[in-house]
């Protein structure tokens, strides 16, 4: 019996010749990610009390994202906490106010293939874009990985979701997952890989690809993963790796737990509704509904092929002033490319906002959260009430092109039509 | 073991609680006993002065999927609840409960279990005893070695006590 995708990657993180799902094996870790939530501030006192060092810094990586810039004073204390605690542990992997994590971890080569990556967020999935077996884990359990650079794991079983034909014009990675957790459910994966394969997915760039890891969390898997190719090694050697890494993929004849096939040329924008993420509707089936803020941004949605699809659709053309849209690109980096190219300014003559690269908003911490009644349309990965501000708001969650033509006419929008 | 037998009124929620409503995340910059105050708040606003010391939390599918803030379960122990029971739960919040020493048991009939009813609960055996119906429910156990790293407080706790023990 062949090998799926992420039991190759665990046999070589557990230095085991093979390892099969069920299998509980420990692993030694490629990367430990802590953010300024749920990183050092809870961290470090169990570090403490078990007078423990860390095991290795130069594969600890911190980014101060979801409070960074921050909002308020306590919000400012625990950033603060964050950057002396990098200091005083020596962590020269240290990112503040460079965007939220995920983006900051593969600009700087940290998801590399065949590799395991922990951190104390669940959208550490995104990693798998890159064939990098990332998944989010607790703070305490991030204190045993910080001590001795082994986490234990049991082997997940895996789904394959096969995505064939090519995506209609303004169609995106987004509207993938969203169609996909559409049949599989908010639970539907729990425990289980999610494995992305088909001539689609491997005709997308690596935004698309990252968005749709990234969800895979929302439908409860350990991880999400895309087989790495050409251009998952054009994209590390563009971004100056200089690490090793281990290109593994799929055996024909493995065994996976259910296996979900789809066209790509009969996909629809979706637009998951309110309040969770697999109350996904066609678009035709939701246009029309009121909207009055919309937001490009997060780790799920603010890549450069999102704000440069929303460019494309606002170039030229005013916002209505009842809708507002805020643009945060997902990283330092994106800020800089999309100001060279000339995309923010496109965005800013129609109307938006452009925020800092951060968290904020998605996780109703900052930088625009919700008030009572309005609807949102979001680039972001929940549309739980309250997740982006009030509890008496509604979030619409679906890809740029869609955030931005809705943006544009007040209502949900097909970006086709436009 | 002590305590082994867990006596308590059920506390009951519905499917697909997740970590927004059990822990809503613009209350996680506050101190551990604010934060607790909010517990569960995006399901039940009243909950924090409603549940009372020793409660046993019972839940539908999916208990805790979204994020992986420990704070959750941590909001859900200090609020006085002894163990959640749930028709299963998202992977990381069942991985983070244990390790801060919060109980958690999986039973596939818990619909059957009414808000209110007086339970009896053996983690080690996995036995619940509703009291009130004289039903009785074979669940997953919790092994010995998790039971000890729970009533010892939690992983780190755990560690410690085994540091301690090997005089390191």
């Amino acid at each position: 019996m062949g090998k799926t995708l992420a039991e190759k990657i665990l046999a070589r993180c557990s230095n085991n010749e093979t390892v099969t799902a069920g299998d509980i094996i420990t692993c030694k870790v490629d990367v430990a990610m802590l953010d300024d939530t749920l990183g050092p501030w809870y961290v470090d006192p169990g570090l403490k009390k078990l007078g423990a060092s860390i095991w290795d810094k130069s594969k600890t990586v911190l980014i101060c994202d979801h409070y960074a810039p921050p909002a308020t004073v306590a919000q400012a204390n625990v950033v603060k906490f964050n950057r002396d605690w990098g200091i005083e542990y020596n962590i020269e992997n240290y990112f503040e106010e460079n965007g939220p994590c995920h983006q900051v971890l593969a600009e700087n080569c940290f998801d590399l293939p065949g590799t395991l990556l922990v951190g104390v967020d669940s959208h550490t999935v995104t990693a798998g874009a890159f064939g990098c077996f990332g998944t989010g884990i607790g703070s305490t359990e991030m204190v045993g990985v910080l001590a001795t650079g082994e986490i234990w794991l049991r082997v997940p079983e895996s789904m394959k979701i096969v995505w064939g034909g090519n995506l209609s014009d303004r169609v995106m990675g987004k509207d993938i997952f969203l169609r996909t957790i559409r049949d599989i459910g908010h639970s539907g994966a729990t425990y289980q890989a999610m494995e992305f394969c088909g001539e689609t997915i491997h005709n997308l760039n690596i935004d698309d690809r990252m968005c749709i890891c990234n969800m895979s969390v929302e439908a409860g898997a350990k991880t999400g993963l895309i087989a790495p190719d050409e251009k998952v090694k054009a994209y590390l050697e563009e971004h100056g790796n200089k690490k090793e890494y281990y290109m593994f993929n799929s055996d024909d004849d493995a065994e996976y737990s259910s296996v979900y096939y789809y066209k790509a040329e009969n996909l629809a924008p979706q637009v998951a509704c309110p309040h969770a993420v697999d109350n996904v509707y066609d678009i035709t089936d939701v246009e029309n509904t009121r909207i009055e803020r919309a937001y490009i941004g997060s780790c799920t949605g603010g890549r450069l092929i999102d704000l440069m699809i929303a460019a494309e659709i606002l170039e030229g053309k005013k916002l209505k002033t009842n809708c507002k849209l805020m643009v945060s690109p997902s990283s330092k980096k994106i800020w800089e490319e999309a100001a060279k190219k000339g995309i923010l300014n496109i965005l800013s003559e129609a109307g938006a906002t452009i925020l800092a690269p951060t968290c904020g908003a998605c996780v109703g911490f900052h930088s625009g959260v919700l008030a009572d009644g309005e609807n949102c349309i979001s680039t972001t990965n929940r549309n739980f009430k309250g997740r982006m501000g009030s509890r008496e708001a509604n979030v619409y969650l679906a890809s740029a092109a869609t955030v931005a033509a809705s943006a544009l006419a007040g209502k949900i929008t097909d970006p086709r039509m436009i | 073991m002590s305590n082994r037998i867990i006596k308590g009124r059920a506390y009951k929620f519905g499917d697909n609680i997740n970590t927004d409503f059990i822990n809503p995340a613009q209350y996680m910059e506050l101190s551990m006993e604010e934060m607790t105050k909010h517990a569960m708040e995006g399901a039940d606003p009243n909950f924090s002065k409603n549940v009372r010391h020793g409660d046993i939390m019972v839940a539908g599918k999916n208990f805790g999927s979204g994020s992986s803030r420990e704070t959750a379960p941590m909001v859900i122990k200090y609020s006085g609840i002894s163990i959640i029971i749930a028709e299963f739960f998202a992977r990381i919040f069942y991985r983070n409960a244990i390790n801060i020493g919060l109980k958690v048991l999986i039973c596939k009939e818990v619909s059957e279990i009414q808000h209110g009813d007086e339970l009896e609960v053996d983690p080690q055996a996995g036995i619940i005893k509703n009291l009130i119906t004289g039903k009785n429910y074979q669940t997953t156990s919790l092994p010995a070695h998790i039971m000890e790293l729970i009533e010892d407080g939690g992983l780190i706790e755990h560690l410690e006590k085994k540091l301690k023990a090997e005089g390191v």
